[in-house]
């Protein structure tokens, strides 16, 4: 078995060796038997079905993002089971609306925030053990099987897009395991990516009729984002980093 | 010159009673680290914003100043210095102490602290953080070996100096990644400066010789064991000229950051904004920690005494708290600045100074590891050869001037 060609070493390979094989059977059964009870992944499963040939990304149009509008955090909410339970500093946020007024000209504009899934991402750099890594596909996770909850990667990210689980959790969804103790960010739905569909907060801003959010594949030069990446002027937050973000924003 | 005779210290009813202190102080650090994991860190102070706390300037205090406990073995075994021979043992357990402190603090506030072999067994190379696992690990090693050759029979003055520059290298390394741990986060106005690393290097010279002076000091009386004035004095001239390091080194971080006018918010909320940052900036790490004791160690160092010497130390260590105080949390207090030039607002804290107020539990758990790093040397002292006899004057090359 021929293994693709890695651009950065803490990329993982999508195709499956021997043991990532037996460990991926393990966690598909641990689900299966006993939900809620097993769920510490996003370890080499999660990484096995990523797409070397892709790169998953985001495009958000500031001027279609209203201010009054939530419906992305609310849909991320209920998708991956963390909730504000009233305690703002310690409650964990995956994704953010962040309202934004220019100081010299007034300009005020809202959008969302959430991990910027960076091509060199800032937490996979510093993370001690290797559980903050990136697939190969650009999405950056989090391995709760061996993440020390020692924040590091909190203090590295330049888009405050990480919260660590301060307190016991309850009702766990299945796809979005969680666990005290150890860190946390948006996932980019990688559950719905790799089962064909968008990440839920995009979803939810169509349902809305604002559309502010697109997502798909930036490799693939055809699709919707690459061609609306091309042709109307875009940029990554803290540019200035090259850390290339794969979330990107439009009429910032 | 003396010969130097080790004895082991006879515990007596003083030593007894800091041991009991140092036991109940360790104990209280246990209670609040199973509270802390039972309950998870919802019952600290530390929060989204503000991820490493009081713990954190505990750690590092402690694991900078463990490096910087080594100087005395290192001027001795390194530089030739034959004055602090007799201090050299002392000098090594008192470094593995601290460290051994420090880094039980640093693990035991981990969000998983049970998974520590984890940390232990799996690198990401790229991490500073996981060559520090192996730095911290090495130090114990290369120390420990130190004290073996300095302690055992028979043994070539060649063979203890080649061990002592091998530890002594290492510290070097050691503290430098320390440093770097804040000098490489590139996102966060505080922090992402070069300067952090030789910084630290030198924050540790200063409290690691402020700790052992500090120690030294009130072993000495407690054991009934005698320590030349004029050797205390000139570790208190060191010291001074340590201190005086620290600040130079300040300076040109903050001077540096001032002339960027990207850093020139972050510098105003440090420097000028009179928030709890500024004050332990300027009456904590430059008056109480800087200026004051380096000039009661330098300005007529002469007539310094045993008294002042150890007075001064203490300041250091308050100033040195201070100081890491100002750096891990005041550069976390800092909001990021995501989008410059704009004013945001966020159910996320975002452009918000974040708060911190930290709970009993830290305090328990940083004192812990103080207690900790007492209780290691004290148990060292008590069953070791470590301490000599007496610290006399005598040993003071003669052909060397004083002031």
């Amino acid at each position: 078995m021929k293994l693709p060609a890695l651009n950065n070493k803490s990329e993982r390979p999508a195709e499956l060796n021997r043991r990532e094989f037996f460990k991926s059977g393990a966690a598909v059964a641990s689900v299966t038997l006993a939900p809620g009870v097993t769920l510490m992944a996003f370890g080499g499963e999660a990484s096995a079905n990523a797409d070397p040939g892709k790169r998953w990304g985001m495009l958000i149009d500031v001027n279609k993002c209203s201010t009054d509008c939530n419906a992305c955090v609310t849909a991320c909410s209920e998708e991956n089971g963390w909730k504000l339970d009233g305690n703002p500093e310690t409650d964990p946020q995956w994704i953010r609306k962040i309202d934004l007024k220019h100081k010299e000209t007034g300009r005020e504009a809202s959008l969302p925030m959430m991990c910027q899934h960076c091509e060199t991402p800032p937490c996979v750099d510093v993370c001690p053990t290797g559980a903050s890594f990136k697939r190969v596909d650009g999405i950056v996770l989090v391995d709760k099987h061996i993440c020390i909850g020692c924040r590091y990667c909190m203090m590295a990210c330049p888009f405050k897009a990480r919260s660590f689980v301060h307190e016991e959790i309850e009702d766990q969804k299945s796809n979005a395991p969680r666990g005290k103790g150890t860190v946390e960010s948006c996932t980019l739905c990688v559950h719905r990516v790799d089962a064909g569909r968008v990440p839920a907060c995009v979803e939810s801003c169509s349902a809305t009729g604002n559309g502010a959010m697109m997502f798909g594949d930036l490799n693939d030069p055809n699709s919707e984002i690459a061609q609306a990446l091309k042709n109307y002027p875009s940029m990554g937050l803290r540019d200035d980093l090259r850390v290339n973000p794969g979330v990107r924003y439009t009429n910032l | 010159m003396d010969r130097t005779v080790y004895r082991e210290v006879k515990p007596t009813p003083a030593i007894w009673l800091m041991a009991v202190i140092a036991a109940a102080f360790i104990g209280a650090a246990g209670l609040a680290v199973l509270y802390i994991e039972h309950h998870g860190h919802i019952v600290t102070g530390m929060n989204n914003q503000i991820v490493w706390g009081l713990p954190h300037v505990f750690a590092i205090f402690l694991i900078v100043a463990a490096s910087g406990a080594l100087n005395v073995a290192s001027i001795a075994s390194v530089f030739g210095k034959i004055e602090n021979k007799p201090m050299a043992r002392y000098s090594g357990l008192l470094s593995i102490a601290l460290l051994a402190g420090g880094l039980a603090v640093l693990v035991l506030d981990l969000g998983r602290p049970d998974r520590l072999i984890v940390a232990m067994t799996k690198y990401n190379f790229t991490s500073i953080f996981a060559w520090n696992v192996i730095l911290y690990n090495g130090f114990f090693a290369v120390v420990g070996a130190y004290l073996f050759v300095q302690m055992a029979r028979n043994i070539s003055p060649k063979v203890v100096k080649s061990v002592g520059t091998a530890a002594f290298v290492w510290r070097l390394a050691l503290t430098t990644g320390t440093g770097s741990i804040f000098g490489w986060l590139v996102a966060r106005p505080g922090y992402d400066a070069a300067i952090m690393a030789p910084l630290f290097i030198i924050m540790s010279f200063s409290f690691g010789l402020a700790f052992f002076i500090l120690v030294l000091g009130t072993t000495f009386p407690l054991t009934g064991r005698y320590i030349g004035p004029n050797l205390v004095k000139r570790l208190g001239r060191l010291l001074g000229v340590f201190a005086v390091a620290v600040l130079y080194f300040t300076a040109i971080r903050h001077l540096t950051n001032l002339y960027a006018a990207e850093h020139g918010d972050f510098e105003r909320f440090i420097l000028f904004s009179g928030n709890i940052y500024t004050k332990l900036f300027w009456i904590g790490q430059v008056l109480i920690g800087g200026v004051i004791p380096a000039a009661m160690l330098l300005r007529h160092a002469e007539n310094t005494t045993k008294g002042q010497v150890i007075l001064a130390s203490v300041l250091i260590i308050i100033g040195g708290f201070a100081h890491l105080y100002g750096i891990i949390i005041g550069g976390q207090a800092f909001p990021l600045e995501i989008f410059p030039m704009y004013e945001v607002t966020s159910t996320f804290a975002d452009g918000q100074i974040n708060n911190y107020t930290p709970t009993i539990y830290e305090w328990a758990l940083g004192m812990g590891g103080v207690a900790l790093a007492v209780m290691i040397a004290g148990m060292g002292v008590v069953a070791l050869r470590i301490l000599p006899m007496n610290l006399s004057d005598r040993n003071i090359d003669p052909t060397e001037p004083d002031f």
